[in-house]
């Protein structure tokens, strides 16, 4: 989190250098900042910090990925002359703890194809997940927890 | 800028099909629970894809990261929308469609 | 130039002819419901296509403050949703439910 704060400072620091106040400038200092914070990485250690960044990156990718995908399987399924569905409500075990974490996971569940998270248990164990296909409930939170939660985990851990 | 002006053709069209897609889903589908999927995702999805178009059509930088703040915004808040719905609809008791094959949350709290 | 530009007016047309289908659609499951989330989720989906519809006209007009409408109306619909899903909390009964206890009480 400091070297965050660090990284926009430098970001600020080069829009008034440069004297021109706009948005790009701002995403380009920002990118000189982390390049900057990556050269003297031995120094400071910002190794982990810019690893990280690099994989909240990826998870963002990823879930514009995944989002555009359960479109596109909304869209084949409402076009298909017959639905072929096997809803279902599963329980599917937490491994990550926080606040936080447990929110991300649920958002993202519900933008991946078929699934859509609807409660948290009471004790914080068990998300509760709709899904379209139920048919293979442990193939499901099997690809949860080698999909999503590993890669949230190493994002935030 | 050409480009622009036809990726951006491009684009309304593909966001109105999923709209289009997402509203079908709406009527087609058994219970709340599935027609929350078509709605949720087909739905985020079409509206974001034509408001990148409004973003490209603008080409100012102010403009385009507006956009995006908005596209953010609605990914972040659909899940969040259905999933408060689904959860309120199935605490109050609304039940599932026949045809599902299961229930874990059923013998859990929740209810 | 003006091949793009025809292009685009093309699929301007294009898209406001498939959001009016979706939002006829929509309209469609909020009059026969059955439940009062699907209701809900419907009127979701309305605001969604309104956000649609101020988008395609934005490109066709090349205001760029459409955006600013398209973002403000997805803020509202968002709260809208989140008030609905509250309502149907407190409410607590399912309209199968009502029926049920009214159909008990015509017997009795």
């Amino acid at each position: 989190m400091k070297l965050f704060i660090v990284n926009v400072l430098l970001a600020i620091a080069w829009v008034a250098v440069t004297g021109s106040f706009s948005e790009l400038d701002l995403v380009v200092g920002f990118v000189l900042g982390m390049f900057a914070l990556w050269l003297i990485r031995e120094q400071v250690g910002t190794a982990g910090y810019i690893d990280r960044s690099r994989r909240v990156v990826v998870l963002a990718l990823v879930f514009l990925w995944e989002l555009t995908m359960s479109a596109i399987r909304v869209l084949v399924m409402v076009s298909a002359p017959r639905l072929v569905m096997r809803p279902g409500i599963i329980a599917y075990p937490l491994k990550v703890d926080r606040d936080f974490e447990i929110t991300m996971l649920a958002n993202l569940i519900t933008l991946t194809p078929g699934t859509l998270s609807v409660d948290v248990s009471h004790d914080r164990r068990h998300l509760f997940i709709h899904t379209l296909d139920a048919s293979d409930p442990d193939g499901l939170k099997q690809s949860i927890a080698d999909g999503f939660e590993r890669k949230i985990m190493e994002a935030f851990r | 800028m050409i480009f622009a002006t036809v990726l951006a053709g491009i684009l309304i069209i593909v966001g109105s099909v999923f709209a289009l897609a997402a509203a079908v889903g709406l009527v087609r589908f058994p219970d709340v629970y599935s027609r929350m999927h078509a709605a949720s995702k087909a739905g985020t999805m079409g509206s974001g894809l034509m408001m990148i178009a409004l973003a490209l059509i603008a080409d100012d930088v102010a403009t385009a990261t507006r956009a995006a703040a908005g596209v953010v915004f609605f990914i972040l808040t659909a899940p969040v929308a259905a999933h408060l719905v689904a959860k309120a609809a199935y605490a109050v008791g609304y039940r599932m469609w026949e045809g599902s094959v299961v229930d874990e949350m059923a013998d859990g709290e929740g209810r | 130039m003006s091949a793009a530009a025809a292009f685009l007016d093309f699929a301007v047309l294009v898209s406001l002819a498939l959001l009016t289908v979706t939002f006829a659609l929509a309209v469609g499951r909020v009059v026969i419901g059955p439940t009062l989330p699907d209701r809900i989720v419907a009127l979701d989906m309305l605001v969604g296509a309104a956000i649609g519809y101020i988008a395609v006209i934005g490109v066709r007009t090349g205001y760029s403050l459409y955006l600013d409408i398209a973002i403000a109306l997805g803020l509202v619909g968002f709260l809208a949703t989140v008030a609905f899903a509250r309502f149907v909390m407190e409410r607590g009964r399912t309209e199968q439910d009502r029926r049920k206890a009214l159909s008990g009480k015509e017997a009795s």
